[in-house]
């Protein structure tokens, strides 16, 4: 055999003999992550020719540029952006939504330009110094805080992901799509986030008889309201003003914003401008009409807060890596707006068989949590799927579980196990299964 | 409320009590000012199903029809289906293979109507209609809609009487609260 054949078969890895099987379709035992990963892109390096060596490159003959004040991506990273999606056009053409490219990121925190953004009448640019927060109705008096005011407040600091109701609401059509997985699953990021508890804003403007709910607005020209049960206020909202470490983005509300780990963005109120106390929920046009929930039946459930447990495969993934033949890690998110990730099994083979993903330490509740799985490609046809089971027992659904609680036209909470077909080139593509 | 909440209560007084640097959960600044009734009337658009916030006022289906053409309809189109922006149709749908959303077939509460109109919109231009220009335009949805007559005047005593067909389709869990 040639030196040109043997090193050609080794990068062909369909299989080798020290590989441990946990599932079909390849999926192999955990100690491939890093070790057998290492070891398959050595065994990949053609062995017999010498790598001839580079001329020593530019940046190394002279000294490089003056870092920026505020550091922005590497050139060579600029096409790593949000997918956009407008949805009037012509009719309110800044009515957007950016979901996070989720295949181009790794590890569990979003960069704050790219945490995923939408919004229901464009971006307010609000002057911070004109800006207050009103608290008002069943008080014992109305007050109100200017943004300078709330930044002396204790603080209080938590990591947490937020997911618009409407993520992945491309897979509630009849036909999968074929864009990217960010611009599917995006509207999903991770952030630490910083602000006040709101029970101490409330407390000081003092509750009356009969307050349970919430009716909240924000300062954007739409004035979006949604209404929060007060048992919720007391337990774990705050008003945010940092977004890992630094203030928080006009996108995600600037200067202030309602934080409410594990339930869904919009009920999370950016721009936030005023707070009711009331008797009873607002019924909003916002919380009604939209991010309502129609079943099959032609009843809608109302307030469905809790964002459901959920996974996605980011690599391989349609938009970003493909497979290649012989070793990779297949590597996905995982959260729940239940608690934290239990666990995260992976198939190869269209669900037929699975093997149990490695979590990334730390699993933190309410947040994105890192999963992996040692994979060896023989080049057939491959359908990957990823299944979370988070600490409160919940597991994904099939999508045709899914499909048969809702209407036709429901659009929010899907959760149900997303499968990527891998074609031929190695490129994955969305398949409901 | 219930004992655990109470229980939790506790604990998170008594965490932040040991927490070097603070003494008790109520030691904060403590710098809300109090808000001038005009403040809030400014800063309150809220209006409850039953219709309490409504601001005085009334506004025709015939008054409403002419704002509705001059600032509403380039969006929504003159009979309020444009694709994507309708506000009109889809009663009776629901439960069908293919519901359609609509104020008239979906909303539960005509009050909502002029919360939302009021808060919102034109788009291009919200907060710009007056309160009696706000009821005549919800007057010409809810008659677009067929939910009233051609004739009838919407007021702040009469809107949130006015009964949606799809009121009673909506639930939630009332352990919210
Ligand atoms: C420049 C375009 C534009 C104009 C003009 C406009 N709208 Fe809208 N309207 C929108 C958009 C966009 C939405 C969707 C907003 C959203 O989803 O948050 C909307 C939503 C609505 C809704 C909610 C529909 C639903 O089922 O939830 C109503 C009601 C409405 N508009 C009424 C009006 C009225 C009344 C006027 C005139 C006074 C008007 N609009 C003028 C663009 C427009």
């Amino acid at each position: 055999m040639t030196a040109a054949r043997r090193s050609n078969s080794s990068v062909r890895q369909d299989s080798r003999a020290s590989d441990v099987h946990v599932a079909a379709g390849g999926l192999l035992h955990r100690r491939h992550l890093l070790v057998g990963g290492a070891s398959a892109i050595a065994a990949s390096m053609p062995s017999g020719a010498a790598i001839s060596a580079p001329d020593t490159p530019s940046w190394m003959l002279a000294p490089g540029s003056e870092p920026p004040p505020y550091g922005t991506p590497s050139p060579h990273e600029m096409r790593v952006a949000r997918h956009i999606l407008q949805f009037y056009l012509d009719r309110a053409p800044e009515f957007r939504i950016s979901g996070t490219p989720l295949e181009a990121l790794d590890g569990t925190l979003t960069p704050n330009g790219l945490h995923f953004e939408t919004h229901h009448s464009g971006v307010p640019a609000i002057d911070p110094s004109s800006h207050r927060l009103y608290l008002y109705g069943l008080v014992s008096r109305n007050v109100s805080f200017g943004v300078e005011d709330l930044l002396r407040y204790p603080q209080t600091t938590t990591t947490c992901f937020i997911e618009c109701s409407g993520n992945s609401f491309f897979n509630t059509m009849p036909e999968p799509s074929d864009r990217p997985c960010g611009a599917i699953h995006g509207l999903v990021s991770c952030s630490e986030w910083s602000g006040v508890p709101l029970g101490l804003l409330l407390d000081e403007a003092g509750l009356s008889d009969g307050a349970r709910w919430l009716v909240v607005s924000g300062a954007d020209s739409n004035a979006y309201s949604r209404s929060i049960p007060l048992s919720k206020a007391r337990d774990n909202i705050f008003v945010a003003l940092h977004q890992n470490g630094e203030r928080i983005r006009p996108e995600q509300g600037y200067p202030m914003r309602l934080v409410i780990p594990g339930w869904e963005a919009s009920a999370q109120v950016k721009w936030l401008h005023s707070i009711k106390v009331t008797a009873e929920p607002g019924f909003t046009r916002d919380e009604t009409s939209r991010y309502s929930d129609l079943r099959a039946n032609g009843a809608a459930d109302l307030f469905t807060f809790t964002m459901g447990v959920k996974s996605v495969i980011t690599r391989p993934a349609p938009g970003g890596v493909a497979a290649h033949r012989g070793y990779n890690e297949i590597s996905g998110l995982a959260w729940s707006g239940h608690g934290r990730i239990a666990r995260v099994e992976v198939s190869a083979d269209r669900g037929a068989s699975w093997a149990e993903a490695v979590l990334q330490e730390p699993v933190l509740p309410l947040s994105l949590t890192r999963f992996r799985a040692p994979w060896r490609w023989n080049g057939q046809p491959a359908v990957l799927m990823s299944r979370a089971v988070d600490s409160a027992g919940n597991i994904q659904p099939t999508h045709d579980a899914w499909r048969e609680r809702y209407a036709s036209n429901t659009r929010y909470h899907y959760n149900a196990v997303q499968a990527w077909q891998i074609e031929a080139n190695g490129e994955a593509r969305n398949v409901y299964a | 409320m219930s004992m655990r909440k109470q229980l939790c209560k506790c604990a998170v007084a008594l965490i932040i009590a040991h927490m070097p640097g603070v003494s008790l959960a109520d030691e904060h600044p403590r710098l809300g000012v109090v808000a001038s009734v005009e403040d809030i009337a400014n800063v309150d658009l809220a209006i409850n199903r039953d219709g309490a916030g409504l601001p005085p006022g009334r506004g025709s289906v015939a008054e409403g029809a002419i704002i509705y053409q001059a600032r509403c309809a380039y969006c929504h189109g003159s009979d309020g289906q444009a694709r994507g922006l309708e506000i009109v149709g889809g009663i009776g749908s629901l439960a069908s293979e293919v519901p359609v959303k609509t104020v008239g077939s979906y909303w539960p509460y005509a009050a909502t109507l002029f919360d939302y109109t009021r808060r919102s919109m034109p788009y291009d231009a919200p907060q710009s209609l007056s309160n009696n220009e706000v009821y005549s335009v919800v007057a010409y949805m809810l008659a677009l809609n067929n939910i009233i007559d051609e004739e009838k005047v919407v007021s702040d005593e009469t809107l949130a009487g006015i009964q949606m067909p799809n009121r009673d389709g909506f639930r939630y869990d009332d352990e919210l609260e």
